[in-house]
């Protein structure tokens, strides 16, 4: 088999997964406002939407979280009973550097949707689609594909509360750079 | 909606070309730890100086991602006041922060709209810089309330469309 019709199997073998739902999971702990209130005092996030219960309840129906913590009540505690192996977040990522062999990757950006708010007591649950993975190009970091993966989150009731899209490049350093 | 809160700005408060309130804040190791742990994220190039420095090829630490877009909501957000909703945001990450900087986050509004369900809109370009240098660059969709008595947030299923009818729904266009 020539070098060129593998690369095509590979990048074939990549693609059959784009639209696929994997790596289905459910968050470690229900959102709770301790971390609320850490995340707003980290960045000194005065919004009475997080701190007054009666400006929550009255645009929100009760507190919600920021936002922009929706990944958080993803990250996995750093250590937990019973656990062998250190989840990685991401996983489809490190999927298609395994698949394509390339050792090196960066995040070139990244979006997220918003749709209905987080609520204390809410347990996420996540899964990840690959969108698409490009032919090969080069870059001035190396050689290798960029690839969009979405990570959908919804609450228990199967509401979709946030959609993040990632631009990842994994790469080979060229011999010259 | 009881009368706690009235909005601190309308639709028509804004226009394209505004500038928001600058904001500066000296960043410190605390700020990156803190940061961090808040977001959960325990990787040590977010704590450990001689990680980051010997792993990682960095400076210093630095402050994450997650972290970041915090930043980014706190800073539109004071902008809005409670009413405002993020609907979309795109962050593309060009540099790192480190303890000592003096970061800025800089916003102008590119633009507002009112969507086919009546929420009305502004798209916010915002920049994280240290000095001179743009570390992060952030696009942002926030809806604002067109009257005194609209809130974004009463906003569910169809009546909610966080991303702009233009963009192509196909995943290779975002961002």
């Amino acid at each position: 088999m020539s070098a060129g019709s593998a690369a095509d199997d590979l990048l074939t073998a990549a693609r059959e997964l784009i639209g696929k739902e994997q790596y289905h999971e459910v968050g470690e702990f229900p959102v709770e406002r301790g971390y609320v209130w850490t995340s707003c005092a980290s960045v000194e996030n005065g919004n009475p939407l997080f701190w007054d219960d009666e400006v929550a309840d009255a645009l929100t129906g009760g507190p919600i979280a920021p936002p922009s913590m929706v990944s958080v009540w993803f990250r996995p505690h750093h250590w937990s009973p019973g656990r062998t192996e250190q989840a990685l977040p991401l996983q489809v990522h490190f999927d298609l550097k395994a698949l394509f062999g390339l050792p090196e990757a960066v995040m070139t950006d990244n979006t997220i949707e918003f749709h209905a708010p987080v609520r204390m007591g809410d347990v996420l649950r996540t899964h990840q689609v690959l969108r698409s993975v490009s032919d090969e190009k080069t870059t001035k970091l190396g050689t290798g594909r960029f690839w969009v993966i979405d990570v959908v989150y919804q609450n228990q009731d199967g509401d979709l509360v946030a959609v993040e899209s990632y631009t990842g490049f994994g790469y080979v350093r060229d011999a010259a750079a | 909606m009881s009368g706690v809160v009235t909005p601190r700005l309308l639709l028509d408060d804004v226009a394209a070309g505004d500038a928001l309130p600058a904001l500066e804040y000296e960043v410190s190791a605390t700020t990156v730890v803190l940061g961090a742990l808040a977001s959960r994220d325990w990787r040590p190039m977010h704590h450990d100086k001689d990680f980051a420095v010997n792993r990682n090829g960095t400076r210093d630490i630095f402050l994450n991602t997650p972290n970041q877009a915090a930043w980014f909501e706190r800073y539109l957000t004071d902008w809005t006041g409670p009413h405002g909703r993020l609907g979309r945001v795109t962050f593309s990450m060009l540099g790192s922060v480190f303890p000592g900087d003096t970061m800025a986050l800089r916003g102008v509004v590119e633009s507002t709209e009112v969507d086919e369900t009546g929420c009305g809109f502004a798209t916010v370009a915002v920049t994280l810089s240290v000095g001179e240098d743009v570390k992060t660059r952030c696009r942002a969709r926030v809806a604002l309330p067109r009257r005194a008595d609209d809130n974004p947030w009463a906003r569910r299923g169809d009546q909610w469309r966080p991303a702009p009818s233009a963009v192509d729904p196909t995943p290779d266009q975002r961002g």
